[in-house]
């Protein structure tokens, strides 16, 4: 297996080059997929390669250029939907709910949506409300969409893959901050299950359950607990939904105690959903109440002072963790 | 009440006017026969199903009855690759791309027959091998993803035609300028057909739109705009000939704007007069300019339909149709287990 270190950035980039290559019915969509900045650098030289006919930047248009993206997934196109902002989605949510979620099902198994909405969470640098957001759980919670959250290079290109060949709507949502991440990407094409998650540290004490960006803090948070002599292991969930279930439980089982390190906000979150399935699930093996690190049910500030405080990261998750310790 | 307007100055389409005094000239008369068997299809089929959801059918449906024309005359100038997508007024686009009548019948019954397999009910409906992806009940929902599939027909380099029929409620829509617009843009092949039957459910057009002129909307995107009489199966079936041609020689999307009545209200089988909404004598101008009539009296004149034809024809589709309701009414219900299947493809 030819291996290289490449950035999470690159990952997408050289998952995109190769999936076009590969597949005639790939293509790429969406504001910003030629531009310098709305992207980073994830689409960098690729219409170059392969022209304006499939690399297709698009007026901001959300919504039509959602259902156009829609449509051509009716017809046996595999296209590639990008949202530069999740925040910009808000537009486009009746295409990718009410359109492609409830297609397959609305008409009983006849046609389905192979689409993937790459949707990007592009927060702080004082960019407050409006372009801050992560929507995850807003997608999670409708039947017909799948959703994923790789949190490495390695995961970013696997679950790219996947999203692409899958015949569903998948919605791939990356974050930004994991842009500069480094790790060992192979270079052929492969992917990474859909509802698979994947145990990054193993430990006896503790379990942190997280995705996307917030495994990187909950990775933080273990270095700093096991200095502390508390073990903690951590889950990458990877997909939001399908979730897997069977590792979340198995790690409780094993630990007794649960933190959840969400990057959403509080009510309704991937740590209220989370905490309900090991209530219903695992609730004799809770040895004490769940932790619960999340965005604060409000909307992002600007001010850098505000937003330092907004931005949960392995310091919160080491006080709930002690919390958890400390109750048990 | 024809009038049409090309952006950029060039005119090169027939007009209605054409048409209204020079009868069927240049339409075959296997295309004439074929518009008048579709409509009174789609006709008698509503009808039939309008006596039965008194009872029987219980899912909501929105009836055609009087729009006829529209479906026929552009639906006549596609072939079964060709993509139509619709809203939720859709039986007689999807009788007028061919779709099967008993599994139409057995989808408004709720059956595992239907063509959607009792999940989708009147609004959502399907029939993949004649072009018919689905239909969609969110007003203007379908308007992009027929400009998605003619995208996926330019990308592929080949020459299907993707057709987006809506009414005159979805130019309110965002949606439909953001599509429009796009199309226009890339040159897609995609038709846009704008049924204007004066009601968007309860409001009045002049109550919803500055410019009630829906087809002059196109010289904002630099494409043809037309309007046609909808109640005239011949000058729909001209103007949608053209416009067919256009997207299918890479020419780009066109727009047009057929106006025409609905005789039944938004949803359901009645007349819905007492509502208080509109007037007697405007529904009786209407039927008194009934598409199926207009066209029967063309086909005689021109010894294309003679009493015996059109009573055999009648009598043909009164059977299909018993067949279709018989179908229906024995075909079983989804089976229960099923109740979470197909949320995923596997």
């Amino acid at each position: 297996m030819c291996m290289g270190k490449m950035t999470y950035a690159q990952a997408i980039n050289q998952t995109l080059r190769q999936m076009l290559e590969a597949d005639g019915s790939v293509f790429l969509m969406g504001q910003g997929v030629t531009s310098p900045w709305y992207v980073g650098t994830t689409t960098a030289g690729l219409i170059d390669s392969f022209g304006p006919e499939r690399i297709i930047d698009t007026p901001v248009s959300e919504n039509a250029v959602s259902g156009t993206a829609v449509g051509a997934a009716l017809a046996g196109m595999r296209p590639v939907l990008v949202h530069p902002r999740m925040d910009f989605m808000y537009y486009a949510m009746d295409q990718i709910v009410n359109h492609a979620a409830n297609w397959y099902y609305m008409f009983g198994g006849q046609v389905s949506v192979p689409l993937t909405v790459w949707a990007i969470i592009n927060r702080g640098g004082e960019q407050a409300a409006q372009h801050s957001q992560a929507l995850q759980m807003l997608f999670a919670h409708i039947p017909g969409l799948k959703v994923v959250m790789p949190s490495t290079p390695y995961d970013a290109k696997g679950l790219l893959v996947a999203a692409v060949r899958d015949d569903n709507p998948v919605v791939y949502v990356d974050d930004r901050w994991l842009y500069n991440v480094e790790g060992d990407v192979p270079e052929e094409i492969y992917s990474v299950p859909i509802g698979k998650g994947v145990m990054r540290r193993s430990g006896s004490d503790l379990t942190i359950v997280a995705a996307s960006y917030m495994v990187i803090e909950a990775m933080k948070a273990a270095e700093q607990l096991g200095r502390e002599g508390v073990s903690a292991e951590v889950i990458d969930l990877r997909s939001l939904k399908p979730l897997d279930e069977e590792l979340l439980l198995g790690s409780v089982h094993k630990t007794g105690r649960l933190v959840v390190a969400d990057g959403t906000w509080r009510t309704g979150g991937m740590s209220a959903g989370i905490s309900a399935i090991v209530a219903e699930k695992a609730f004799a093996s809770l040895k004490a109440p769940v932790g619960r690190v999340t965005l604060p049910d409000a909307p992002a500030p600007a001010s850098c002072v505000l937003e330092k405080l907004y931005y949960p990261g392995a310091e919160d998750i080491v006080m709930a963790a002690r919390k958890v310790v400390a109750a048990s | 009440m024809v009038s049409k307007l090309r952006a950029g100055g060039e005119d090169k389409a027939v007009t209605g006017d054409a048409v209204q005094s020079g009868a069927a000239v240049g339409i075959s008369p296997a295309a004439l026969r074929g518009m008048h068997i579709t409509m009174l299809r789609i006709r008698r089929f509503e009808e039939r199903v309008a006596e039965l959801l008194r009872d029987e059918i219980k899912c909501p449906t929105h009836l055609y009855t009087g729009q006829e024309a529209v479906a026929a005359g552009v639906c006549a100038n596609l072939r079964d690759d060709d993509y139509v997508f619709s809203t939720h007024r859709s039986h007689g686009h999807y009788i007028a791309k061919g779709g099967d009548l008993k599994a139409l019948m057995a989808e408004l019954y709720g059956k595992a027959t239907g063509c959607s397999r009792g999940r989708g009910g009147s609004m959502h409906l399907a029939c993949l091998e004649k072009g018919l992806p689905g239909s969609s009940a969110i007003v203007g929902g379908t308007i992009p993803l027929a400009v998605g599939t003619a995208l996926a027909s330019s990308l592929r380099g080949v020459d299907t035609v993707s057709v987006a029929f809506f009414g005159d409620g979805a130019v309110n829509e965002g949606i439909w300028y953001e599509s429009v617009n796009f199309a226009a843009l890339k040159r897609l092949p995609v038709v846009f057909i704008c049924e204007n039957n004066l009601y968007s459910t309860h409001m009045p057009v002049s109550a919803c739109l500055a410019d009630t002129n829906i087809y002059r909307k196109a010289e904002a995107f630099c494409i043809p705009g037309v309007q046609v009489d909808g109640n005239d199966a011949l000058a729909v079936y001209r103007a949608a000939e053209l416009a067919v041609e256009s997207a299918r020689q890479s020419e780009g999307p066109t727009l047009i704007e057929c106006l025409t009545y609905r005789w039944r209200g938004h949803v359901g089988p009645n007349f819905d007069l007492e509502k208080g909404l509109r007037n007697r004598e405007e529904l009786a101008s209407w039927q008194a300019r009934c598409p199926i009539e207009t066209l029967e009296r063309l086909l005689s004149e021109q010894d294309m339909l003679s009493v015996a034809d059109r009573k055999r024809i009648y009598k043909d589709i009164e059977r299909e149709i018993d067949e279709a309701i018989a179908f229906a009414r024995q075909s079983p219900y989804p089976d229960q287990s099923e109740l979470l299947a197909n949320v995923f493809k596997v």
